[in-house]
């Protein structure tokens, strides 16, 4: 009886631990040693001292080094930027389909969710690469519009913030969706039919009733678009110009380029805490709201 | 009651030259093939406690929503103090409802619940809450102000939505099954409560409910409702002691149906012959023609039982107790006929120390001719 339950408990725990904790802490202790030319290329955690003893090195260095240097700075708040109006858009677009998906009748809902589902069938890259066929110089959007002669010359869409933010909203669109679809089907017709026989318009109906009902959905929604998008790599890397600055970026230079490890590691973990601290501020709203 | 005319006494209904307050005319709602409602006439008077009372399904609840405005007839209108109300949507209508799962805002307190019409009114926010309170008040909710929907029980969450309803003064409001969801002795307490706000407003009731008690008790008028059409409107007395048809007569408390044929249909005496009971003698009711098919109900008090043959009736039969059962303030029987046809008695019992009939007695079953009526439906 104990041990089924320990068994429950303990595969997905064991499992975080092996693929989860232990990296972090190997990252955290790497992110205290120092850059070498070796293999691998850090300094030890444990040097034996010439008298015998052991000794630990550790040091902060390289978390002074991104707080001093503005490139690591303008990375992070380049990317909370990025992932922030990325997530803004995601909602302003994903909740008018999940309502709409929602209050549809049922045969025509199953298919508007499929619709929504349908794009994790076929490859992440190649849906990235479609957007580049689509804004190119010479991309489908360019020549359309240059056919309709709204423009004489390309725009230049490509290798550019706003390639980065077409590529994120639309790659996280579903993550968006989904929560939000389950969180509005939940609510009940009559709540607002009570506000409509109360007087209220539709718009102010939506603004009293709907919207603050659906925030948890929104709040899900927005975590799971959010924190994704803050450390995208793939999506600027392919669609993003030069100036395109985000941590993902840095962080694969770091390690690949520059060979350091513990500056790279550094980068990592203060980034796990940009992500956790909006987490742990939500849900403890949540819970305050719970409470109430 | 400053004057106000109550319209459970001055019964408007009666009046021909009566403006109704609410007249539907043609009215007709149709989901696909479905009719749900079917060309339904109805005038109500203000101030009115108006039942629709019928089986689930009979399109009561379509109606009710039409008047709110949440569905548009398909054809036919709908007037409300004058106004048609063809083209004016649910926040613009004189009415509010009282939902049948109450549909309280859950993220809201009561107060706000309550306060919420009010505010979309646009009157200042101190004044809305002031007149919530005192709403909540006469509800005797005022210490439960603050708290939210789901902390409360049912009877109290069933007043915060009597009170958000009623806080705007609508000229008419809605009640789906009011008191569906409570238990039976809150029920009964919070049917005379309900009377006694509505006579205190002087606001227009329209309330549906499947239970025939309820209509009773509350209701100035009734009307029954089958299948999409109303069968018969009238005050729960006329309902009851006059059904127009088989279906109201059963539908309203219970009743003896005996099937059968006009026998003699003269000014000064009628004659039927039933299948169950053989020739019966009636008052005359014009309209009728001999060999015309009719159908007799008999409400079970209106039988009377004996030991011996009563003298001064020749509508009597004899049969045997079959079933009893004694409710305290009265009694009903089951009496079987020599024929085997099963005749439902009731007995109020008046006296303590009477020695009642019982299981297996042979007794004789009669009935005052009056107490007959006569269904052509």
């Amino acid at each position: 009886m104990n041990w089924r339950r320990a068994l429950v408990i303990g595969i997905p725990m064991v499992w975080l631990g092996v693929f989860f904790l232990a990296p972090f802490f190997v990252l955290g202790r790497i992110s205290l040693a120092e850059a070498i030319i070796a293999r691998p290329p850090f300094t030890p955690l444990f040097e034996r001292a010439p008298d015998g003893t052991l000794e630990i090195i550790a040091s902060l260095e390289n978390y002074r080094f991104l707080i001093e240097d503005a490139l690591y700075r303008n990375a992070y708040l380049s990317s909370i930027r990025v992932a922030l109006v990325s997530t803004i858009f995601a909602l302003l677009i994903g909740y008018p389909i999940a309502y709409y998906i929602a209050r549809a009748p049922e045969p025509k809902r199953s298919i508007l969710l499929l619709m929504v589902i349908l794009p994790f069938w076929t490859s992440f890259l190649l849906r990235v690469y479609a957007w580049m066929g689509f804004l190119r110089s010479n991309g489908v959007i360019n020549n359309a519009l240059i056919s309709l002669g709204i423009i004489d010359a390309p725009l230049r869409m490509m290798q550019t913030d706003f390639a980065v933010y077409i590529g994120i909203v639309y790659t996280y669109l579903p993550f968006m969706i989904l929560p939000l679809y389950a969180n509005l089907t939940k609510l009940d017709g009559a709540l607002l039919e009570a506000a409509s026989d109360l007087g209220a318009s539709p718009m102010v109906t939506f603004f009293t009733i709907t919207l603050p009902l659906s925030l948890p959905g929104i709040v899900a929604g927005s975590m799971l678009v959010f924190i994704p998008a803050i450390g995208e790599y793939v999506i600027p890397a392919l669609l993003g110009g030069p100036d395109t600055l985000m941590i993902g970026r840095v962080l694969w230079d770091e390690f690949f380029s520059s060979r350091d490890w513990p500056v790279a590691s550094a980068v990592a973990i203060v980034m796990l805490f940009l992500v956790v601290a909006p987490i742990m501020w939500l849900q403890s709203i949540q819970n305050r709201r719970e409470i109430d | 009651m400053d004057g106000r005319v109550i319209a459970a006494e001055s019964k408007p209904w009666q009046n021909p030259s009566a403006q109704p307050f609410i007249s539907l005319r043609g009215v007709t709602k149709r989901f696909g093939n479905f009719t749900a409602v079917s060309e339904v006439d109805l005038d109500i008077y203000r101030s009115e406690l108006f039942c629709l009372l019928g089986e689930s399904g009979c399109g009561k609840s379509t109606l009710l929503r039409m008047l709110a405005g949440f569905e548009l007839p398909t054809t036919g209108s709908i007037r409300i103090d004058g106004e048609d109300m063809a083209r004016v949507p649910p926040d613009r209508r004189p009415t509010n409802m009282m939902f049948q799962s109450y549909a309280l805002f859950p993220h809201m307190t009561v107060e706000k619940n309550v306060a919420y019409g009010l505010l979309r009114e646009g009157l200042k926010k101190s004044q809305a809450y002031e007149r919530a309170r005192d709403m909540l008040r006469m509800v005797k909710l005022e210490k439960l102000a603050r708290r939210k929907p789901d902390q409360l029980s049912g009877g109290q969450r069933q007043r915060v939505a009597l009170a958000r309803s009623l806080v705007k003064h609508p000229k008419l409001l809605l009640l789906d099954e009011p008191l569906g969801a409570l238990d039976k002795k809150l029920r009964e307490e919070t049917q005379f409560e309900l009377i006694k706000i509505q006579e205190t407003l002087g606001v227009t009731f329209i309330v549906v409910t499947h239970d025939q008690d309820e209509a009773m008790t509350l209701a100035t008028r009734i009307g029954v409702m089958k299948d999409g059409v109303i069968e018969q409107i009238g005050e729960p007395r006329e309902i009851y002691e006059t059904p127009r048809s088989r279906f109201v007569a059963d539908f309203i408390g219970t009743v003896n149906l005996f099937g059968g044929k006009v026998d003699v249909a003269a000014p000064d005496m009628m004659r039927l012959d039933l299948h169950e009971l053989g020739p019966v003698l009636v008052p005359p009711q014009t309209g009728l023609t001999h060999g015309q098919t009719i159908w007799g109900a008999v409400r079970p008090e209106r039988f009377s039982l004996s030991r011996a043959r009563p003298e001064n009736t020749q509508n009597a039969w004899e049969g045997v107790v079959e079933e009893m059962g004694y409710i305290g303030h009265m009694s009903q029987y089951r009496i079987r006929l020599a024929n085997g046809v099963l005749i439902r008695v009731s007995q109020s019992n008046r006296l303590r120390d009477e020695d009642p009939i019982s299981w297996d007695e042979n007794v004789w079953v009669s009935f005052n001719p009056a107490a007959f009526r006569v269904l052509t439906e």
